[in-house]
């Protein structure tokens, strides 16, 4: 006991020290950007700041566990590099995880935890589109910035509410509207769909075949296949032979055996395969059963292996998080992260740490002058905070547009063959959340 | 596709998953019959087979070492929760429900732990595709369907002509005249639980290499295992076998023409009207 007490006399002297250290350190930031250089030190004393606390809402159990995962990994490691720059607006960021079991009901529960236990700033991170749709609308009754990282359209469609954005990833609407000129032109205009039969298949669905219809390519057969499948084959038969293109988005675990079937099907007399990385996020492309894809295409939102988006934020990115040229764990090589996703982990962290300092947000208080802030952000540039790429952002929306990216299985490998502009997947918005009120 | 040529397939399909939904049903089932328990993590023992058989085959090369090593070390498993969960609740109907599920998860987190979320995958041990005049067909879900139905009729005879089956047929029809003429119930009852435990198992290791394994497969199979041991009438072998194609060769025709979600429903109609007419299922006392 008496130690302790002791300790904490210490403590609280030596703070008092800091503390006029610190008003010595305020005087020198005033002259120019020092604190900058001094911020990590000062943290590493006794924090002088209330961190800002940060909720991640994590698919850490459930089918989204791979996800879950590298959201994690990767939300770290922006923290980390965060602090390292001296915090947000002066304050050291505090991470709290949280797990929803990738489950609607529990993501609900979640919420709730980090509003109303953990008194968190913000809450971020929900991937899969089923929870984000139970969680984001009890974000908005509590009144808490909600930043997904989901990919779903329905932050854009305008069904969700003020309190929910998405300023880190590009949304499937976009994805497929920029990608399809491009499968029309070299992959043929008969076109054949395969998708999952839940709203995130159905964004893929409707937004694919309306634009590739207006490019004049026809959509020959929709296969929905329900979420729990574990066999395909018996699909396979609606496929017309004569189609030119097999358009394929799955998701979840059943892919290595989707794509086996396919192969056994279709054997030599395969029509051309597009599909989204989705299915293969988290999946070594030299599993077996996945030779069939050799030759085919796919889309990628940013390249799995190293030196095919070179930029040095890109590696500088990778290295951070801890991932090897190929795509994997730096500590385990079959460990294939979800690279097509994750860096929007990354990106949300670093946009709110920009609107946070930009909109002088110190607490709760201040929730309005961080939406309203961030609803008026334009663009988000190149660089640490945005290594997948320059983002258009539009405020009426709550949603980031950025560029995709088209690569081809070769030697077992992803190799990008077509990058496309951001304007390639931009649509005239539909809701506007800016009138929607506080 | 012509229409005869999509049968065909659609027959060959429900045929094949006719026969792993046959193996691991024969477990709930069986387990039933004989324990009147409901063991609600029937399920993670098809996944532990499908999860020790991607271990192994990757630590030894060999399919053929998951295929002995991977369902002995699940029964032993059964054996071990027979003895520290089972037993100490006396098998209780409603205590085994709930005990069971927590195994269930138990079991599913641990592999989460020790095996990740990620799904992996086995080269098949007989590789390449039948060509047919329409399409291909896997060469090895043929052995595996092969490899099943040698299974089921081991199993079968297991039951019906050695001295443990006829203990457990005792003990099914009455366990109590059973014990007063000396069969060691308790015996029996491990045995049951690790064979229905072991058939499951097997089950998992024999579909991973036509499809991967994963920590929530188990549940992809229990509903179907469920609606089969109902439908063939609970603790009855062949009536698990028959139901477990009929409800393959449902799901596979109507998938061709209907959507996949309309073929689950007619699948659940089927069994719905069965009970309604039968309550016992198609071989079950009513």
């Amino acid at each position: 006991m008496l130690s302790v007490r002791e300790g904490t006399t210490l403590m609280s002297t030596e703070k008092l020290t800091r503390r006029e250290m610190l008003k010595a350190l305020g005087a020198l930031a005033g002259f120019g950007a020092l604190s900058r250089f001094l911020a990590p030190y000062v943290y590493a004393g006794a924090s002088p700041q209330p961190p800002i606390k940060i909720g991640l809402q994590a698919h850490r159990t459930g089918i989204g566990a791979v996800y879950g995962k590298w959201y994690e990994r990767t939300a770290r490691a922006a923290v980390k590099v965060i602090n390292a720059q001296g915090g947000i607006a002066g304050r050291p960021v505090e991470l709290i995880v949280e797990d929803d079991g990738t489950d609607p009901k529990r993501g609900i529960e979640v919420v709730e935890k980090f509003a109303l236990e953990h008194r968190v700033d913000f809450i971020f991170g929900t991937l899969f589109s089923h929870v984000v749709l139970s969680s984001a609308p009890r974000a908005g009754e509590l009144k808490i910035p909600y930043l997904v990282v989901s990919e779903g359209y329905h932050v854009a469609s305008g069904k969700l509410n003020r309190w929910t954005f998405q300023p880190g990833i590009t949304d499937v609407r976009a994805q497929v509207t920029a990608i399809a000129p491009w499968i029309v032109r070299n992959l043929g205009k008969r076109i054949a769909m395969i998708f999952p039969d839940y709203a995130f298949g159905y964004d893929h669905r409707d937004f694919f075949s309306a634009a590739a219809r207006k490019l004049g390519a026809e959509i020959v057969a929709l296969v929905p296949i329900p979420p729990t499948e574990t066999s395909f084959t018996k699909y396979f038969p609606r496929i017309p032979r004569n189609v030119d293109v097999i358009y394929h988005v799955m998701v979840g675990p059943a892919v290595l055996t989707f794509v086996r079937e396919m192969g056994e099907f279709f054997g030599q007399r395969r029509p051309k395969l597009f599909g989204f990385i989705d299915s293969l996020e988290g999946v070594d492309l030299a599993s077996p059963g996945l030779e069939y894809l050799e030759g085919s295409y796919l889309w990628e939102a940013l390249p799995r292996y190293a030196g095919q988006y070179n930029t040095p934020w890109e590696k500088q990115y990778r290295e951070a998080v801890g991932v090897d040229a190929n795509g994997a764990s730096k500590t385990d090589p079959k460990d294939v992260s979800t690279y097509s996703h994750m860096f929007g982990v990354w990106e949300t962290l670093f946009v709110i740490k920009e609107v946070v300092e930009k909109s002088g947000y110190r607490g709760p208080k201040d929730y309005r002058a961080f939406v309203e802030t961030l609803e008026k952000i334009e663009w988000f540039e190149e660089g640490l905070a945005h290594p997948q790429g320059p983002k258009r952002f539009v405020g009426k929306i709550h949603q980031a547009f950025g560029q995709q990216f088209i690569s081809q299985v070769v030697g077992r490998k992803l190799k990008v063959v077509h990058r496309t502009k951001i304007e390639d997947g931009m649509y005239k918005p539909e809701a506007d959340y800016t009138k929607q009120p506080l | 596709m012509t229409f005869v040529s999509q049968l065909v397939l659609a027959l060959l399909e429900g045929t094949v998953s006719g026969f792993i939904l046959a193996l691991m049903s024969l477990g709930l089932s069986l387990v039933f019959g004989v324990m009147r328990i409901v063991n609600v993590a029937h399920g993670e023992f098809f996944m532990l087979g499908a999860v020790l058989a991607w271990w192994i085959t990757t630590a030894t090369g060999s399919f053929l070492a998951a295929v002995i090593v991977a369902p002995l070390a699940v029964m032993g498993m059964a054996i071990a929760i027979e003895r520290v969960v089972l037993r100490p609740i006396r098998y209780s109907p409603g205590a085994t429900i709930v005990a069971t599920l927590g195994l269930l998860y138990l079991l599913q987190q641990m592999t989460l732990m020790l095996y990740g979320p990620e799904a992996r995958a086995v080269t098949p041990p007989l590789g390449g595709t039948i060509e047919l005049p329409w399409f291909g067909y896997a060469r090895y879900k043929l052995v595996l369907a092969a490899v099943a139905a040698v299974l089921l009729l081991a199993t079968w005879g297991l039951v019906r002509a050695t001295t443990l089956g006829l203990r457990m047929r005792a003990t099914q029809q009455d366990p109590e005249i059973a014990q007063a003429f000396g069969v060691p119930i308790h015996r029996v009852y491990r045995a049951a639980f690790a064979l229905g435990a072991g058939l499951a198992a097997m089950a998992g290791v024999l579909v991973v290499p036509v499809q991967q394994a994963h920590y929530l497969m188990g549940l992809d199979g229990l509903l179907l295992s469920f609606m089969v041991v109902i439908l063939g009438g609970l603790g009855s072998i062949g009536g698990t076998v028959i139901a477990s194609f009929l409800v393959g060769w449902i799901d596979g025709i109507a998938s061709i023409f209907f959507t996949p979600t309309v073929a689950r429903i007619a699948a659940s109609l089927v069994v719905a009207l069965v009970l309604v007419v039968r309550g016992g299922g198609l071989f079950g006392e009513s």
